[in-house]
């Protein structure tokens, strides 16, 4: 098989996972093993394709042998690939930790092929080198993630989904209408031709509409201030496999948009979109930390960190210089790994003690010292305590703020941060080192469980964490791919190239333009 | 006729924003519905009007002719149709599970998951 | 629903909308109409006939249950789209042969016949999900 069908793989592959498992939804047993094997298997192909893209560059892959800019392009650049090899690390822990956490009832409803369908949506939207198909990437995922969402239909559920679906799909008609607009403007759909097609637009105020259109869509699923009611309303409720993954991936792939969008696209009029986007951040970090240190339960604490660190993603977008944009690909590879991480392990505290309020756990670092340390490295790295992941990502994109001269971000950033660390500890002393108080319920059936048990639940956390402190070791290889990134995404021309060999496809005849004369 | 779509687009706008600040989840679903079909008749709109010309080449061409309809807005709309059908049908079911677990169809009255 | 016409008339009917869904379906090759169209229309059929008849017999008259139409459907998409790969084109380029039969004159055969088959159960698969969870309450 050649190089170029690689790209297609991530797309592929949970498909064809989804199908076997729809196909097999009678047995419990089938449905386990063939989701963590597709799972593993999807994790193989995309470390391929990221190996594949950092040994050749660009890949680039023409559905159904249209060529570019008529047919649907699918792009494997850099930050394409790091991200699906995220994704497929994610979905491959979050699979076997489901093998433990979740009911067999909801197993049986198809929880895992919507885990597949959901990884799909999300590999098709990194990997697509179209604005439609990006849309329709988007969809496949949000209905993934309602079905997920709602799955078991309880109480909390019901009233989260109505909220989570309600914003989503207001967005997607946003996104929508931007589509229509911009396709109205430039005849184009295709990221490459867009981004050349924009350049040498006579019109700033169409462009300045558009890409404001394009960030109220991304920003909605990237959830930034002040779009960002709809997660931590939701992101509480569902069974935590599924809020596991979805922390981890689903707002990434809006920060994933907004950075393709700001990088390729509108790059004309830095001076608005640029300082409006570091304002967004500034704020988004601040409001998403304050939300959180006015919680008492774990679940809802980690939702509104990730609204903070959104934050600091779209803060080194926002700068726009290849050092900051390099902390902000270091910030998304930590905090995908990290963020997952605290939901596992918080869903195994909401297990043993059936409940994730804080005033009503406690005592774990005696009883559970396994999970009180990985527990203690992943809070630690999201505050950004040396030597783990998070200390770097954070001082890369600090870096980048003062180099930039921005001196007021650099201060939020700092600030939030050591919020960040005072509502982890917050969670550190009273789930694991205040005694458990005397009403407090332990759940004896998770005491009971059976060690392949304990071991499904354990081992996806333990994985986590020490990829956590490896990057936090390994500082210096992460650096430099996530600075290899940065440097690729500013050069939009290498993306126009490998998407579009023979240069701009102006000349052609297009059939859609000047047919308003009579 | 631009014009006049422009005009359908904007009224449907409204009445989809308008039926979305209602109290009941119905109108809510309603509402969303009509920003669906707004967004999808911009996307044809902005894709330029021609009345009555297939967009289909001519034996032994490779171009049309004449100036004709452009057929990916119209393309990408049915493909939004679609998505927005699934997803709609998906929200009414919700809707009436929530209406039966709850027991309230006030918008008002669900905020157990908020902060 | 309890109307003595519609209920007898569902049973004659249905059939009858199962065939015009697959014609729709075989017209979609060169003209209006398609997989979505047709699945919407069987859909529909069937329906009525859960509406008229409960939710029980109808899943009786499907035979299959509703998420295995998806996954059908989603392998036969999925097959159209891998199988260039193993003749050297890219994924999803259609394949197109010709086969001559007595009596149906010249056919062309090919992978998007197969993809919009694949459609054709995915939308019926859909859409009976909705319509059966509504009906099962």
């Amino acid at each position: 098989m050649n190089a170029q069908a690689v790209v297609i793989l991530p797309i592929a592959l949970p498909l064809a996972t989804m199908v076997m498992l729809l196909l097999s939804l009678k047995s419990i047993p089938a449905q386990k093993l063939i989701g963590v094997v597709g799972s593993a298997l999807l994790l193989l192909s995309t470390a391929t394709l990221a190996w594949l893209v950092d040994r050749d560059g660009i890949l680039v892959l023409q559905a159904g042998n249209w060529p570019a800019p008529f047919g649907i392009t699918l792009v494997a650049d850099r930050l394409s690939s790091i991200m699906v090899l995220l994704a497929g690390l994610m979905v491959f822990a979050v699979s076997v930790y489901s093998l433990a956490s979740v009911d067999n009832s909801r197993v049986r409803f198809g929880f895992h092929p919507l885990i597949q369908l959901l990884l799909m949506g999300v590999c098709g939207a990194f990997l697509t080198g179209d604005l439609f198909n990006l849309y329709v990437w988007f969809e496949v995922m949000l209905i993934a993630s309602f079905v997920l969402l709602t799955l078991g239909g309880e109480r909390g559920q019901l009233e989260g989904a109505i909220k989570y679906v309600t914003l989503n799909l207001i967005s997607s008609a946003v996104f929508l209408a931007a589509i229509g607009v911009i396709y109205a403007a430039t005849g184009t759909l295709n990221m490459a031709d867009l981004a050349l097609k924009l350049r040498s637009f006579p019109n700033e105020g169409t462009v300045s509409v558009l890409s404001m259109l394009f960030l109220i869509a991304f920003g909605t699923k990237a959830a930034v201030f002040p779009l960002f009611f709809w997660l931590p309303a939701s992101y509480h409720t569902p069974p935590v496999a599924v809020s596991a993954i979805f922390a981890g991936l689903l707002t990434k792939v809006g920060v994933y948009s907004l950075i393709r969008a700001f990088t390729l696209l509108f790059v004309t009029d830095l001076e608005f979109t640029h300082n409006l986007l570091l304002l967004i951040a500034g704020l988004t970090m601040v409001t998403g930390v304050l939300g959180a240190m006015a919680q008492n339960e774990v679940r809802r604490i980690l939702s509104f960190h990730i609204v903070s660190q959104i934050g600091y993603m779209v803060m080194g977008l926002a700068l726009f210089t290849p050092l900051a944009l390099a902390g902000t690909v270091f910030y998304i590879i930590h905090h995908i790994v990290v963020k997952t991480n605290l939901f596992l392990i918080g869903g195994v505290v909401e297990q043993r003690f059936r409940t994730g309020r804080l005033e009503r756990i406690g005592g774990l670092y005696r009883s559970a010292p396994v999970l009180a340390t990985v527990f203690f490295l992943s809070a630690m790295s999201l505050a950004g305590v040396p030597p783990l992941s998070g200390f770097f990502a954070k001082l890369t994109l600090i870096r980048g703020g003062l180099e930039a001269e921005r001196y007021a971000i650099v201060v939020a950033a700092l600030v939030v941060s050591l919020l960040t660390l005072f509502s982890m500890t917050k969670i550190w002393s009273e789930a694991f080192w205040k005694p458990p108080p005397g009403d407090a319920v332990t759940d004896v059936s998770s005491r009971n469980r059976s060690r392949t048990g304990r071991a499904c639940l354990y081992g996806p956390t333990i994985l986590l964490a020490s990829i956590t402190v490896g990057i936090g070791v390994m500082a210096g290889p992460v650096m430099n791919a996530s600075m290899a990134t940065a440097e690729q995404l500013l050069d939009q021309n290498a993306y126009i190239n490998a998407v579009l060999p023979d240069g701009p496809t102006g000349q052609v005849p297009a059939v859609s333009r000047e047919r308003r004369s009579p | 006729m631009d014009i006049l779509l422009a005009i359908t687009v904007g009224g449907l706008y409204a009445a989809g924003i308008y039926m979305m600040l209602r109290r009941n989840v119905v109108k809510l679903l309603i509402g969303l519905g009509l920003l669906s079909h707004a967004a999808n008749l911009l996307l044809f709109t902005a894709g330029g009007l021609v009345r009555g010309r297939v967009p289909v080449v001519p034996d032994g061409g490779t171009w049309p002719l004449v100036i004709v309809a452009d057929p990916l807005p119209q393309a990408l709309i049915l493909t939004a149709i679609v998505i927005s059908f699934a997803v709609l049908a998906f929200a009414l079911v919700l809707i009436y599970r929530t209406y039966q677990t709850l027991g309230t169809e006030d918008l008002d009255e669900l905020k157990a998951t908020d902060t | 629903m309890d109307s003595v016409i519609l209920k007898t008339a569902i049973r004659f009917l249905l059939p009858l909308l199962l065939l015009a869904s697959v014609f729709l379906f075989l017209r979609g090759h060169n003209e209006p109409g398609g997989g979505f169209v047709g699945g919407l229309l069987a859909s529909g059929a069937i329906a009525l006939y859960a509406m008229t008849h409960g939710a029980a017999a109808a899943r009786q008259v499907v035979r299959l249950p509703p998420r295995f139409l998806i996954g059908a459907g989603l392998l036969f998409a999925l097959v159209s789209g891998v199988a260039p790969l193993f003749f050297g084109r890219p994924f999803l380029t259609g394949l197109w042969t010709k086969i001559t039969t007595e009596g149906l004159g010249e056919l062309h055969i090919g992978t998007p016949l197969l993809f919009d088959l694949g459609v054709y159960c995915v939308v019926t698969g859909v859409t009976l999900v909705f319509v059966f969870s509504l009906l099962e309450e």
